[in-house]
This record gives structure tokens, C-alpha cells and sequence, in this order.
């Protein structure tokens, strides 16, 4: 195989999220597995290679205990944790197998089972005060930071990254970030898979609880429980595969994983920006695809405040006007581009392990043209994109078929 | 006695930051280094940073994390001359109205913990200042 040539989706699937207390992990990851191997009509047999994403198990085994309910055919498996980039992480690691000629097809797997978790961040690192003050750690602390020197829990740190946003450009503020939650919200009224299925009005999403300025609860996405699966398969497999399987195939024109590239104050506040540029200028130019073509965009979501940087960010909008694009409509169902139809992060859910396959799952739905209710017209061509802190952030963009 | 909460805050007549700096290229640090982010060089010298700034983002956390009193405003502050550092905004009430990007502000201490033998632990923040 040439490694020019492209990696295709053959097979993809996805579990409702939610929260699934009669489930363990793997009934959820193989729920997902098996739906994909059934969408590209292949089964564990044919798979050289497997890659399972899961964060609050990554020491876990999952890929082995996965394979123990599904068929252990001894081929390698990867488990692998990237914070929420975690599932586009198993993607790129069989894309990787299949892009250096050691495998023809092979499943990539992301899952994570996380219930009523609450906040993320820094919260079970609080020490308790009741002590005597010795130095400690590489600020040589006596007392936790969390609090006493700003926040690091995800609501607050997302909500600076807005703010800053909001700080460099005109026309951003809470009303723009609200917006954000508004379109999502209404958006996972048409997605079955969705946690979550209510629309609010603007009010309501504006004068929910304050969890930290501007995120009110309902721009803050939920944990959850849940699972996404696809199987990808080589240029030169795929071609000798039925016509129908060709057909359904969708093409991964980009594929790219960055990391987060020193910047002024990156240490201090994480920027969830230029790792982001990066990864989409580099997709872009790996698919010939401009912006302007995209007829989807599935986004990480996981804040409101951060779902409008990424306008900018991905270059959905013009630079600094990504208070504009919501104020007039640009990133709705029926707008120039359609960003969270699935009803994003926000409504869709959060499982993280599973979000970064789950977005593929979403453009790879709409582009087939199998989206039911929720399908984007006529979509050919769109772009996933997830992002966790640390960071990692994965774009993918994906095609129909053609053949 | 009075212990500085984080290394990186000097107390003394005038309570001030320092920071790690890059000899190779100036970038500031306040944690321990290995080598530097932004160039790989592994030499650093200790330098002062300016007790004055501006607000650079904010978000006032509602739902803290356990143990942690809240509402209180968490923000980001670009330093007079260099160095941008995360801390709470103190000594205002924390509500949208007074807080807003681009605010003059200026570092305060104040006592945050005693430990068991009456060591106090003394915090860092910053209070509105006059433009």
C-alpha cells in the first residue's frame, strides 16, 4: 500500500448516551463494536489490529476484556488515554497501522462509563489544611491552589478561555456564549442518540444556575456513560470488497493529532487555541478541503464559552467575528455552517472516551446521507474535531464515498 | 510565623512574585524547571515580577470545588512589564458589574490557613487599582 492513498470508514456505530446503571463497560463498548463491525459487514475475523480509548480505565485492559466478549483472534491491541481526545487518539492509532502497511482493516473503539461524576478538574486534589505547612510539588505549596489562586475545575477554566476571547475581540459576551447553548440544545431535539433531548429558550439558558460566569448549567455538558465504534479499512482492502461496501465506505481525507505548542501564558492559562489552528490548517491542507466546503462540523463543545473560540479556531468565521457568525445564524441546522447537529457535547453527552468517536460516527452518518430527521441536506464533506486538556486536540474530515 | 502560601511569592515590607526565567530566551516560569518550553535551554536566574497588571480574562466560580468558599472571581492577570499570572480577584464583591477585562489591578496578600503548630499560610490576589 501506498500511504498516500486514503483510510476509509467501512463500518460505524454508537450507543445513546446516557446513563446506563445495568451495563458495565464493556457491554457498552461492545454494543458499539459489534454495531460497527455489522454497519461494514465484517466481523472480528477480519480485523488486524485493535485500538480501545478509555481514560478513567486506562490502566484497565479494555481492548483484552473487549476482545473476551467478542472474539479473541491474538492481533495487536493498543489501549490508549489522551484526556478528551482519547477516542480520536484510538482512531489515529489504527489509522497509523494502516497507513504503514502492518494492517488492512482494523477497529478502533472509544468508551467510558463515568455516571453522576460531577466536576472534573482539580476537585479530588484538594489537600485538607489540617496539617503542619511543609513545601510541596513544583510550586512549593503548603495549602491547595484550587480557589485560592483562580480555578482549574473545566467550568471555570473553559470560562476564561471565552472571557479571553471576549477580551481580545468586540461583540462576544454572555448573551453570544448563552446562544452557543440555545442552538445545541434545540439541535439534540432531533438526535435519538442523544442524553439529553429538551430545547430551552435563551432565557432559560442565560438564567439556569451559575456554575462559573458565564457558564450556566446549561452550558456546561454532562458526564455520562456511552460508546462509539468504527472500522476502518485500506484503499487497496476496500477495492476488493463488495460494490455496496465501497459505496457506504466514507473517506478519511485528514487526519491529525496536535499537541499544544508553547505560547505566552500557556502555563498558567491552558490555550486551547493554536493546538486547534494547527490541527485544522493541517487537515485542511491534507484534504484540499477549504472551510467554505464544509457542509457539517461536529465540535468539542464541552463548555459554551468554548464551542465559539473554535468558530474561530476551526476558521468557520472570519477572524475575531465569532460573535457575529451566532448573532446571525451561522453555525444553526439551516445555516451557512451547521456545527453540533447531533446536539454536541452539550445535549449529545460527554462520555469521554467515546466523544472523539462519536463525532466521526456523526459526520459519517450525515455524509452517507443516513442521518434520518437530523440529516444536513445533501452533506458531502465535514470535519470532526475534539480537544482535552494537557492537551491533545484531533481533527478528522471526512468525504462520501464516490466510488 | 508566616510562610508564603506558593514559593513563588516573596513576602517581607513588600509582598512580591518571582518568577523562573530563561536565560537563553526570557520566558517565565513559576514552577520548578527541567529545561525551557519555549527554547529546550536548561539555565534560569529569579527574577522579580511587577505587582501591578491588568485583567486579562475572569469567570466568578459559583460551584467551587469542595471545601472552597464561593462565589469567588478567578482570573487571569497580564503583568506591568512582563509575566502573566492565575490568582483570585479579592476585596470586591464577586459579581459580573464589578469585574470587567482590561481592569487595573494590584497584588494583596492575606492570611489563608493556620496549621496545627499556628503557622499561618499566607495567599496572593489582586484588588481593583486606580488606572
Amino acid at each position: 500500500m501506498n500511504n498516500q492513498d486514503p483510510v476509509w470508514i467501512l463500518g460505524t456505530s454508537m450507543t445513546k448516551f446516557g446513563r446506563y446503571a445495568d451495563k458495565d463497560l464493556i457491554d457498552l463498548a461492545a454494543e458499539a463494536s459489534l454495531g460497527a463491525l455489522d454497519d461494514g459487514g465484517v466481523t472480528m475475523a477480519d480485523m488486524d489490529v485493535l485500538a480501545a480509548g478509555c481514560l478513567y480505565e486506562a490502566n484497565g485492559g479494555v481492548g483484552q476484556r473487549l476482545q473476551k466478549q467478542l472474539g479473541q483472534t491474538g492481533i495487536p491491541v493498543y489501549n490508549v488515554a489522551n484526556a478528551c481526545a482519547t477516542g480520536a487518539t484510538a482512531v489515529r492509532t489504527v489509522m497509523m497501522a494502516i497507513k504503514s502497511g502492518e494492517a488492512q482493516m482494523g477497529l478502533a473503539v472509544g468508551v467510558e462509563q463515568m455516571g453522576k461524576m460531577g466536576m472534573l478538574g482539580a476537585d479530588r486534589a484538594a489537600r485538607s489544611d489540617k496539617q503542619v505547612f511543609e513545601r510541596k510539588g513544583r510550586f512549593g505549596s503548603v495549602v491547595g491552589v484550587e480557589g485560592r489562586l483562580g480555578t482549574n475545575m473545566m467550568p471555570g477554566v473553559f470560562a476564561q478561555a471565552g472571557m479571553e476571547y471576549a477580551y481580545e475581540n468586540d461583540g462576544v459576551g454572555f448573551e453570544q456564549f448563552a446562544k452557543v447553548a440555545q442552538k445545541n440544545h434545540e439541535h439534540s431535539t432531533l438526535n435519538p442518540l442523544a442524553q439529553y433531548r429538551k430545547a430551552f429558550t435563551l432565557d432559560e439558558v442565560m438564567s439556569s444556575e451559575v456554575i462559573a460566569y458565564p457558564n450556566t448549567l446549561l452550558m456546561c455538558c454532562p458526564t455520562g456513560d456511552g460508546s462509539a465504534a468504527v472500522v476502518l479499512v485500506s484503499d487497496e482492502k476496500l477495492k476488493t470488497l463488495p460494490r455496496e461496501q465501497q459505496r457506504r465506505a466514507v473517506k478519511v481525507s485528514a487526519s491529525v493529532l496536535t499537541s499544544d505548542p508553547w505560547t505566552e501564558g500557556c502555563q498558567v492559562q491552558p490555550d486551547v487555541n493554536t493546538l486547534t489552528r494547527n490541527a485544522a490548517d493541517a487537515a485542511y491542507e491534507d484534504a484540499g478541503v477549504d472551510p467554505a466546503d464544509l457542509d457539517l462540523v461536529e465540535l468539542h463543545d464541552c463548555f459554551a464559552t468554548a464551542e465559539l473560540r473554535h468558530y474561530d479556531n476551526l476558521r468557520l468565521c472570519e477572524p475575531g467575528g465569532a460573535g457575529e457568525w451566532i448573532d446571525k445564524g451561522g453555525p444553526w441546522r439551516d445555516g451557512e455552517i451547521p456545527v453540533n447537529v447531533s446536539g454536541g457535547l452539550l445535549s449529545k453527552g460527554h462520555p469521554i472516551g467515546a466523544t472523539g468517536v462519536a463525532n466521526l460516527f456523526e459526520v459519517a452518518t450525515h455524509v452517507r446521507g443516513e442521518a434520518g430527521d437530523r440529516q444536513v441536506p445533501d452533506a458531502k464533506v465535514g470535519l470532526a474535531h475534539v480537544i482535552g486538556l494537557g492537551s491533545s486536540c484531533g481533527v478528522h474530515i471526512l468525504e462520501r464515498s464516490g466510488l | 510565623m508566616q510562610i508564603s502560601m506558593v514559593e513563588y511569592l516573596k513576602l517581607g515590607s513588600e509582598p512580591h512574585l518571582v518568577a523562573n526565567v530563561c536565560t537563553a530566551c526570557g520566558t517565565s516560569y513559576f514552577d520548578r524547571r527541567n529545561a525551557c518550553a519555549a527554547c529546550g535551554a536548561r539555565e534560569f536566574t529569579t527574577e522579580r515580577l511587577a505587582n501591578t497588571g491588568e485583567v486579562r480574562t475572569f469567570t466568578i466560580v459559583h460551584r467551587a470545588a469542595r471545601g472552597v468558599p464561593a462565589p469567588y472571581i478567578s482570573a487571569v492577570v497580564d503583568l506591568d512589564g512582563g509575566g502573566r499570572v492565575k490568582s483570585n480577584i479579592i476585596n470586591i464583591e464577586p459579581t459580573p458589574a464589578n469585574v470587567t477585562l482590561g481592569m487595573r489591578v494590584r497584588l494583596a496578600t492575606y492570611v489563608t490557613a493556620t496549621d496545627d503548630d499556628g503557622n499561618e499560610a499566607v495567599a496572593f490576589g489582586y484588588e481593583p487599582a486606580a488606572a
